[in-house]
């Protein structure tokens, strides 16, 4: 009987230590729990997609592509300029529009439109797209993203979405 | 009786030692025997720890009046620089103090290989260290954010369109950095708490480890060739060289680590006084578009092999490449951690630092000249080098401006160095051959058919053709 006192102790302790760690794994999940909750539920927020006017149908020409810029779908009040974006857009008839995302599909840089030549160049890495968003030349493995516009009440409007992503 | 002031200081002195016991613990760790050769190579590890601290103090100051929010950042921080007293030199000292962090550590690793100190049994100072290395690039990064200028935006979308390309998973990476599907109002918070609190937390643990290997293994003794590190015996004829002719690291290392820290503090404050803080672009604003997004000087190596790459591979090399240069960095002791440590008997390690070196260095040059991107800056060829009364070569050379040409294609050494140098191209090419070039491209050069009618593609080909 004396010998068994040091196994019980033993089992005591084993017991004990593991019935502490599962403590402590609980304390450390209910802390840890929300916050990752919070930090994720962003991500799987399904995107806001908004209409937003970028200005009146006679304001624009047809032919000429111009920069416009909007607020994007999900602003903060605190955003602030940080809410703002933009697109290329080209009036292609009466009532016929085309946006395209000011993000290079390389790596996201901001592509700006060269009238004169009828290019957009990226800053970056040097890509280069068509008028109609076509790669030209350098590294972009995609056309530029376009967005869908539409015009109402004489307005022109455009499909707000996700930063476009390369892949 | 009364006692001297002296004799009061030490009794608070002594009460404070006994209830605390921090002079033992202290003790101890600052009069350890270090080697007797360990000199001024042995500097770099502790001038980053005090660069390291200079961070701590500066951001601590800086953190009490940026406001890291979308819209008030820009402001507090063009605050900071222009208006609030000793603002420029803080942000100055905390911007090169980063540079300074950063040469440091490359320096301090840099020893470390070459004198194959990683070798056993220190191959956890080493993987502690990697892991510092990775943790101090961390802080450059997100530190260069905080500026949250235009071009602090675009970095973050190009970040997010870098961890965007991640398999399946891409999206929602991208999505968790920018705190939403776009850059928003929450994006600049969360790389404000990265680069303020988890990093430097982080930082903090993996320095207290790292010290504490250093003692627990002891500073190592300059390589001697013909000396190899033999595991079953090394530690027996380290502690017992250390024995023998082992100095206290108080003061007989430490005034050289002083010294060379104090060094680097003064460079540090003298560079943020005389340059001041790297300038603040334009607002962060990102519906303005003129921005040409770039990272500060120690990135500028990866800014050009992203650039360079084959597009068909630059998704693997992007996702792959920071994984597996940790991996090599961090698991390399485990494969090499005995046999000679003396730089005269390892040929390959020389070479691959000085490898290592000359591609950072070259590589940082094309950073910099940034031959891929068009010269947006580009203005148009003054009638001196077009040199030509010819109606048609003049209204080429104006084309050659206005259709973009000129973004690309240097002609006597005006524009960019996309394309080849047309300086002399009339010399090379045919007329047949340019106009076949012009309209329909290639080698990674758009057609123009489209956007130049007969009439002015005989300027342009004219113009070319003068090129001689």
């Amino acid at each position: 009987m004396t010998n068994d006192a040091p196994d019980r102790e033993l089992d005591r302790r084993g017991f004990l230590g593991r019935i502490s760690i599962a403590i402590s794994a609980g304390i450390g999940a209910v802390i840890a729990l929300p916050p990752i909750a919070f930090l994720l539920a962003p991500v799987f927020k399904s995107p806001p997609e908004r209409w937003r006017s970028v200005g009146r149908l006679d304001d624009f020409e047809i032919g000429k592509t111009v920069k416009v810029r909007y607020d994007d779908p999900s602003s903060l009040p605190w955003a602030g300029v940080t809410a703002r974006t933009a697109a290329w857009l080209r009036r292609t008839g009466d009532e016929s529009f085309v946006a395209f995302s000011v993000n290079c599909r390389h790596l996201g840089c901001p592509v700006r439109w060269i009238d004169t030549a009828k290019l957009f160049l990226c800053p970056c890495h040097g890509g280069v797209y068509y008028e109609d968003g076509s790669v030209a030349a350098g590294p972009p493995p995609a056309p530029l993203a376009r967005y869908e516009v539409r015009v109402r009440k004489k307005h022109v409007e455009i499909r707000t979405g996700k930063l476009t992503l390369s892949s | 009786m009364k006692r001297s002031l002296r004799q009061r200081v030490c009794s608070v002195g002594n009460w404070l030692e006994d209830r605390t016991g921090l002079a033992a613990l202290v003790r101890p760790m600052l009069t350890h025997l270090a080697p007797h050769d360990a000199r001024w190579w042995y500097v770099f590890g502790s001038a980053t720890l005090v660069a390291f601290a200079a961070q701590i103090v500066t951001g601590l100051a800086l953190a009490m009046v940026y406001v890291p929010g979308g819209q008030e950042a820009y402001e507090s921080i063009r605050y900071i620089t222009e208006d609030a007293m000793f603002g420029r030199i803080l942000r100055g000292m905390h911007a090169w103090g980063a540079s300074a962090m950063v040469a440091m550590v490359v320096l301090h690793m840099t020893q470390v290989f070459l004198h194959g100190t990683y070798k056993y049994p220190r191959e956890m100072n080493w993987m502690t260290g990697v892991v510092l290395l990775f943790l101090t690039l961390g802080l450059g990064f997100t530190g260069q954010l905080l500026r949250w200028d235009a071009n602090g935006v675009w970095s973050v979308v190009v970040g997010a369109e870098m961890a965007g390309r991640t398999p399946v998973v891409g999206r929602t990476v991208a999505d968790f950095l920018l705190a939403g599907d776009t850059i928003n109002g929450g994006t600049l918070s969360r790389f404000f708490i990265l680069h303020a609190a988890i990093l430097p937390a982080l930082m903090v643990a993996g320095i207290a480890l790292h010290l504490r290997l250093v003692l627990r293994h002891g500073i190592s003794e300059m390589p001697k060739p013909g000396q190899p590190v033999e595991p079953k015996t090394y530690r027996e004829g380290y502690h017992s060289r250390l024995k023998r002719t082992g100095l206290p690291f108080w003061p007989h290392a430490a005034w050289r680590d002083a010294l060379v820290a104090l060094g680097v503090v003064i460079c540090v404050f003298g560079l943020a006084w005389y340059f001041g803080p790297p300038a603040i672009g334009g607002p962060p604003d990102p519906s303005n578009l003129q921005a040409n997004p770039h990272p500060d000087w120690y990135f500028l190596w990866y800014f050009a092999i992203l650039a360079m790459l084959p597009p068909s591979f630059e998704t693997v090399v992007i996702l792959g490449t920071p994984i597996v240069a940790f991996l090599v960095f961090l698991l390399f002791p485990l494969v090499a951690n005995r046999g000679e440590r003396a730089p005269s008997k390892r040929p390959w390690a020389v070479a691959a630092v000085i490898c290592g070196y000359l591609a950072f260095v070259v590589l940082t040059i094309e950073g910099v000249r940034e031959p891929w991107s068009p010269d947006f800056a580009a203005k148009p060829l003054p009638a001196a080098v077009v040199a030509s009364d010819d109606p048609d070569v003049t209204r080429g050379a104006k084309l050659f401006y206005e259709k973009g040409c000129l973004y690309c294609h240097e002609v006597a050494g005006r524009g960019g160095h996309r394309g080849p140098d047309l300086t002399t191209v009339g010399r090379r090419m045919t007329e047949q051959q340019l106009i076949l070039r012009v309209d329909n491209g290639g080698h990674n050069m758009p057609a123009f058919a489209g956007v130049i009618d007969r009439d002015n593609l005989r300027g342009l080909v004219a113009f070319l053709k003068s090129r001689q």
